[in-house]
């Protein structure tokens, strides 16, 4: 009896602990088994088609683009999301690893992690879900075949660039054909710039007041073209400068660029045969910062109140709150950039504005050089070019003889 | 020597440059940020020119008793407090807390926020210039601008709402200024600005402009 107690205490203690097992199991199950295996295969989708694997174009190599068919399920809300897999070809020990996933509706993804000159094979998994005893879930897949071998590979030329090579090459040709041209000594006609037309006039107007120039080359640093048109412009102000004998200040907001103007300066007043009166300091720096350096050159103006600026090189919320000063104390003032939603500003503050390219012709207009003209000249006919092209563009695409914009296919990155 | 030496690594820069723009394959994808890297190394090394002849040009104010130098005091004061507090925060000194940090958020920010809210004064006034009708042209922005500025603003609304429903003509007409006579202007300047960038490039990649090495041509 005593022994038959025990088997019976024993027998229940298993039973109990084995119960408190289902009962635990029964919870985390609730996520891994369904319903039945009826319910299961009932949701279970059909997989997706046509995989395939291939190296992005234009790039460094280093991805792949795998794209697939949607599961005929997918329009019947049975998917809820594609699992990309994929394994090395030649590895045989090697199994498939999930590298990314689309949602329902998704035709492709990209693989950012292959090992370059390493071939892979994919296969995307469509997943649902089935209801579990417990009121859970758990996802029921089916894998798509194989797709053929795929490697990612560097590429020698980007195409989606061919349009943009095709005009650099041609506008390229038009500014050196130009520039032979004036060297043999050919007369080219520039049409008038009146913002640099003025350019003497505003010099010689601070030299009757007997005040200063301001020349501010903008906030940006020397790896800007702007900076770089807007330093070489300095050059030719500054030797004007020094031939009228009128101060000259250029405050600058970068390190590189006061280095750069200072020697520009310097050369300039060498040039102009009056080294004596060059003084580095009236290159100087202020700061790095936008609104300080607007604030510092604001302080300036309305203190020495001087008789011209120039504002040229790259101007972003500053350009206006420097224009309006100098314009408050009545300087003549001439801008010059090439950022178009500061251009208003200039208009409207400025006595005369260097519009976009005109800033990047102004060396050349000014030192009248035969072959910085002839440079000149091939741009404008690059333009005229362009127009022309623009306007062929648009009447073949207006009556629908061809589809322009497919050969546009500049992908932006 | 002088001017030939940056001539070459000019061009050897602009030429490399170009290069990297249509060719993906290595080593030629690495250039940009190479050159950039090594870019952005130099200013921040130069860094130092610009703020010592600053710190110098103030000093040397304040000496002479120059005209204003009283305003020379402050930045030679601004100055060395924002540099004190910012070494002696050490390799942290950004972050919240420091002394540089307190100094950033009390009067740096508040400053910059001050010079930036004036330009909603200079915009008033510049637009008072710019609008004025003196001639046909002139009238004709003033009343492109007018319009624009009332469609912008949702005065639809209260000029239509309470008579008919969804009845936008201003602001039909400030999407159709935007998105046509703007957007056209706005294109031009730019196809303009790609010619002349690509132009200044091409003169100084092949030397032809040199003027920005200091000196003639």
């Amino acid at each position: 009896m005593k022994t038959s107690t025990l088997l019976a205490l024993l027998l229940l203690l298993l039973t109990t602990s084995a119960f408190g097992i289902i009962v635990d199991e029964d919870t985390t199950d609730s996520i891994s088994a369904p319903v039945s295996m009826v319910t299961e295969e009932a949701v279970r989708p059909q997989p997706a088609l046509n995989v395939i694997g291939k190296d992005t174009p234009n790039d460094n190599g280093g991805s792949i683009q795998v794209s697939w068919d949607l599961s005929p399920d997918d329009a019947k809300g049975m998917v809820a999301r594609y699992d990309v897999e994929r394994k090395p070809v030649g590895a045989p020990d090697s199994q498939y690893e999930v590298i990314g996933d689309a949602t329902a509706g998704g035709t492709s993804i990209t693989d950012n992690y292959p090992e370059s000159g390493k071939s892979y094979v994919y296969r995307v998994a469509a997943v649902n879900f089935a209801p579990t005893v417990a009121g859970g879930k758990v996802e029921v897949t089916s894998f798509s075949a194989e797709s053929a071998p795929a490697k990612a590979s560097a590429q020698w030329f980007n195409t989606n660039r061919t349009v943009v090579l095709i005009f650099a090459i041609v506008l390229g040709f038009l500014i050196l054909w130009y520039i032979a041209q004036a060297k043999a000594g050919k007369e080219l006609f520039i049409r008038r710039i009146a913002g640099l037309e003025a350019v003497d006039e505003a010099v010689g107007r601070a030299t009757e007041m007997g005040k200063k120039i301001f020349y501010i080359p903008g906030t940006q640093d020397m790896e800007n073209i702007q900076t770089i048109a807007g330093v070489t412009i300095l050059g030719r102000v500054a030797k004007l400068a020094a031939e009228y004998e009128t101060q000259l200040d250029v405050p600058v907001s970068r390190s590189l660029v006061m280095v750069t103007a200072r020697e520009i300066v310097k050369e300039a007043y060498l040039n102009a045969g009056r080294p004596d009166a060059f003084n580095e300091d009236m290159v100087h720096y202020l700061t790095d910062d936008q609104f300080g350096y607007a604030a510092a050159i604001d302080g300036m103006v309305v203190r020495e109140k001087p008789a011209t600026m120039f504002y040229m090189g790259a101007f972003y919320a500053e350009s206006l709150i420097l224009a309006e000063t100098g314009n408050s104390i009545g300087a003549i003032q001439i801008a010059g950039t090439a950022m178009p939603a500061q251009l208003p500003f200039f208009v409207a503050a400025c006595d005369y504005t260097l519009i976009g390219e005109e800033l990047f012709a102004a060396s050349a207009y000014l030192s009248k050089e035969p072959k910085l003209l002839g440079s000149l000249k091939g741009q404008d006919v690059g333009k005229g070019l362009i127009l022309v092209v623009i306007l062929i563009g648009v009447i073949i695409q207006t009556l629908g003889v061809y589809d322009v914009q497919s050969l546009l296919n500049i992908v932006a990155e | 020597m002088r001017r030939e030496i940056p001539l070459v690594i000019t061009s050897v820069v602009g030429i490399a440059f170009v290069i990297q723009y249509f060719i993906p394959h290595s080593p030629f994808d690495r250039f940009e940020q190479l050159f950039s890297d090594w870019f952005f190394i130099i200013a921040a090394c130069a860094i130092w020119l610009g703020a010592l002849n600053l710190l110098k040009l103030s000093i040397i104010k304040i000496q002479k008793k120059k005209k204003d130098w009283q305003y020379a005091v402050i930045i030679v004061a601004s100055w060395l407090a924002m540099a004190i507090a910012g070494f002696a925060g050490g390799r942290d000194f950004q972050i919240p807390g420091t002394g540089f940090d307190w100094l950033y958020v009390n009067i740096y920010t508040p400053l910059s926020a001050t010079m930036f809210a004036i330009l909603a004064f200079f915009v008033a006034s510049a637009s008072y210039r710019a609008f004025r009708a003196r001639n046909v042209q002139a009238t004709l922005l003033l009343l492109a601008g007018f319009l624009v500025m009332m469609g912008r603003v949702l005065f639809d609304d209260i000029l239509f709402g309470p008579f008919v429903q969804d009845f936008t003509p201003l602001s039909d007409i400030s999407s159709f200024i935007m998105n046509y006579p703007n957007l056209a202007g706005q294109r031009a300047i730019m196809i303009g600005i790609a010619l002349g960038t690509v132009s200044t490039a091409l003169r100084i990649m092949l030397g032809i402009e040199r003027s920005y090495l200091g000196g003639g041509d």
